[in-house]
C-alpha cells in the first residue's frame, strides 16, 4: 500500500510534536479515537452537573451557595467547549448526546457514586477535580490542537475548583467533632473511586499503546495515577484525615507513595452501567432533555418565522 | 430582638427585598441541570447567581445596621416562613422550562424599574447595590421576554404552555405594586421608591412583548397578597426547610 501525502505530513507532524488540526488529513483511528475521548469527557462535565447541583439547595452559607452554582456553571461551559472540540472532528453534540442517552458513549464512572453530605462538595472538588486536573494537564500537550487548547481554559478554571473545594474541607477540619466525622467519612466514600479514574491499570488498557504512539495520551494511566497519590496523600494528613487503605506505605527508596489493591470488579461493575447511580444520572439527562423538546422545536420554529419574514421584507 | 431579625425601618425594607431576590434565586438554582438545552443551564445558573448576589449585598447590609451576631447568614437561613417577606411570586414552584420563564419575566419587568428608580435613593449603599442589580435585571429581561416571544409565538404546544404559565402566575403580579406605611416611610426619607408608581410603565412593557409573542393578556381578577407580612403560599416552607436543613442541623458551626 502507498502512503499518501496525507499520511506523510500527519507523521511528520507527531513527530514533530506539532498540533493535527480539524484539516489535516488523519486516521479514522485517530479520529474514532479523538471523538470517543473527547465525548466522554465532555458528557463527564454535563453529567457532573448532577451531584453537585444535588447541593446547590442545601448549601450551607450564601457564599458557599454562590460558588458552588458558578462551579457546576463552569461545569456546562466546560462541556460546551469540549463539544465544540468534538465537532471539529465531523460529530455534532446532537449525536453525541443520543450516544450518551443511548449508553453507547460513556461518562466519568466517577459521578455514579452519590454525594451524600455538604462534605462531597469539598472532596468532589478537592479529590476528583484534583485528578481530573491531573490528567488533564498531561492533556494539555495532546496532539490534537482543538483538544489541547480546550485542556488549557479547562485546567485554569478546574485548579480553581480544586483550591475551593479544599477550602471547604479546611472549614470542617477546624469545625467541631461533627463536622471532622463528615469530612472523614466523605475521604472514606470517595478516596477509591477517585483513583479509578485513571482508568485501569497500564497492562490491562486496551487503548493505551496507540493512544501513546500518536501522542493523544502523553502520559500512562499509571503514571498519572501515581502522580496523583504523592501529591494527595499529604493533603489529606494536612486536613488531619486518613485515607481508607491499610496498606498505604511510603516508600523511601523510590520517594512515592505505595498503595494497596485496587478494587476492578467495582470499577468494571459500574463502567459496565451497574455502579450506585448509572441510571439515575442518565434518567435525569434523558428527562431533562425530552422535557425540553418543546422548547427546541419552538425555537426553531420561531427562528423559521422570522427567517420568512425576512425574506417577504427583502 | 430576636438574634436573627432586625427591627431599624430601613433594615426591614432592604431585608424585604433581599428575600425577593434570595427565593428567586433559590428556585432557579433548583432547575439548573434540568433546562432545555446547556445554554439555557448556564443562563439559568447566571440568574440565580445575581439574584443570590443582590439578596447577600442587601442582607449584609441589613445586618450591618442590626444588633450583633445578625449576618446576612443568620438572616437567610434562620428565620421561619412567617419572617420572611419575599413577594409570593418568587416562591411558587415551576413544572418546566414556560414556568421558570414566566415567573422571571413579570419579576424582571418589576425589578428592572425598581433598581432604575432606587438607583437614585439618597442611601449611598442602596444606591450602589441598586446600579449593579440594575444592569443584570436588564439582562434578565432581555433574556426571559426573547423566550416568552419565541415560546409564545413558536410552535401551537409552545403558544399553549406559555399561554398557560402566563395566566398562572398572573395573580402574583398585583403583589409586586403594593405599598404600605414602610413603604411611605422610606419614600419619605428619600430611600425608598413606591412601587405603585411603577405599574403603569410595568403594564405597558409587559403588555407589548405579551403582543409580540401573540399571546393573550391574563385577566384573572383576583390577586393575591401577604407575602411583604409573611403571610405566604404553601410552598414557601418546603422552600426554606430544604435551604437552611444544613444551618438547622448543624447550628453554630462555621462552614
Amino acid at each position: 500500500m502507498q502512503t499518501t501525502a496525507g499520511e506523510i505530513r500527519f507523521q511528520e507532524l507527531i513527530d514533530a510534536d506539532e498540533k493535527v488540526e480539524p484539516r489535516d488529513w488523519m486516521p479514522d483511528g485517530y479520529r474514532k479515537t479523538l471523538i470517543r475521548q473527547i465525548a466522554q469527557h465532555a458528557h463527564s462535565e454535563v453529567i457532573g452537573m448532577q451531584p453537585e447541583a444535588n447541593w446547590i439547595t442545601r448549601a450551607p452559607t450564601l457564599q458557599r451557595k454562590m460558588t458552588l452554582i458558578a462551579k457546576v456553571q463552569d461545569e456546562a461551559g466546560h462541556g460546551l467547549y469540549l463539544y465544540s472540540a468534538a465537532e471539529t472532528l465531523g460529530i455534532s453534540r446532537d449525536e453525541m448526546q443520543q450516544l450518551l442517552h443511548d449508553g453507547k458513549q460513556k461518562y466519568s464512572s466517577i459521578f455514579n457514586y452519590p454525594t451524600l453530605s455538604w462534605a462531597d462538595m469539598g472532596t468532589i472538588g478537592w479529590l476528583v477535580d484534583g485528578a481530573a486536573i491531573v490528567n488533564q494537564i498531561a492533556l494539555q500537550r495532546t496532539s490534537y490542537g482543538p483538544y489541547a487548547r480546550a485542556m488549557v481554559k479547562i485546567c485554569k478554571e478546574e485548579s480553581f475548583h480544586a483550591r475551593q473545594g479544599y477550602s471547604i474541607l479546611l472549614a470542617l477540619s477546624r469545625g467541631t467533632e461533627e463536622q471532622r466525622a463528615m469530612l472523614q467519612d466523605s475521604i472514606d466514600r470517595w478516596w477509591w473511586p477517585a483513583l479509578m479514574m485513571f482508568g485501569p491499570h497500564d497492562s490491562d488498557s486496551a487503548n493505551t499503546p496507540q493512544s501513546i504512539e500518536w501522542k493523544i495520551k502523553r502520559v500512562t494511566n499509571d503514571e498519572l495515577r501515581q502522580l496523583y497519590i504523592d501529591q494527595t496523600v499529604p493533603q489529606a494528613h494536612y486536613l488531619g484525615c486518613t485515607v481508607p487503605d491499610p496498606d498505604l506505605r511510603f516508600d523511601v527508596d523510590t520517594g512515592h507513595w505505595s498503595i494497596g489493591l485496587i478494587d476492578w470488579d467495582e470499577f468494571w461493575d459500574t463502567v459496565k452501567g451497574n455502579g450506585r447511580l448509572n441510571r439515575e444520572r442518565i434518567t435525569h439527562k434523558v428527562k431533562a432533555w425530552d422535557d425540553g423538546a418543546w422548547v427546541r422545536e419552538a425555537a426553531t420554529a420561531y427562528a423559521h418565522k422570522q427567517r420568512t419574514e425576512l425574506e417577504k421584507t427583502a | 430582638m430576636s438574634p436573627v431579625t432586625t427591627t431599624a425601618p430601613l433594615a426591614t425594607y432592604l431585608v424585604r427585598h433581599a428575600d425577593d431576590n434570595l427565593i428567586i434565586g433559590q428556585r432557579l438554582a433548583e432547575y439548573i441541570s434540568e433546562a432545555p438545552e446547556l445554554e439555557e443551564d448556564l443562563a439559568i445558573g447566571n440568574l440565580s447567581l445575581d439574584h443570590i448576589g443582590v439578596a447577600m449585598h442587601l442582607y449584609q447590609y441589613a445586618a450591618s445596621l442590626g444588633g450583633a451576631g445578625i449576618t446576612a447568614d443568620t438572616l437567610a437561613f434562620l428565620r421561619t416562613e412567617r419572617e420572611f417577606s419575599n413577594v409570593l411570586l418568587v416562591e411558587q414552584p415551576h413544572v418546566g422550562f414556560g414556568d421558570v420563564i414566566a415567573r422571571q419575566f413579570f419579576f424582571a419587568a418589576y425589578q428592572t424599574l425598581l433598581w432604575e428608580a432606587l438607583v437614585s435613593s439618597c442611601d449611598e449603599t442602596l444606591s450602589g447595590i441598586a446600579a449593579k442589580a440594575l444592569k443584570e435585571a436588564t439582562y434578565h429581561l432581555r433574556h426571559a421576554s426573547g423566550w416568552v416571544v419565541r415560546l409564545g409565538d413558536g410552535t401551537d404546544e409552545s403558544h399553549t404552555r406559555m399561554q398557560a404559565a402566563v395566566d398562572g402566575f398572573w395573580r402574583f403580579t398585583g403583589e409586586l405594586f403594593e405599598s404600605d406605611a414602610l413603604v411611605d416611610e422610606m419614600v419619605l426619607a428619600g430611600i425608598g421608591v413606591d412601587p405603585a408608581r411603577l405599574q403603569t410603565t410595568w403594564e405597558t412593557r409587559v403588555s407589548t412583548v405579551l403582543s409580540e409573542a401573540t399571546l393573550t393578556h391574563p385577566s384573572d381578577p383576583y390577586q393575591a397578597t401577604g407575602g411583604r407580612t409573611g403571610m405566604h403560599t404553601e410552598h414557601l416552607g418546603y422552600l426554606l426547610a430544604e435551604m437552611q436543613w444544613m444551618q438547622r442541623t448543624f447550628p453554630n458551626m462555621e462552614w
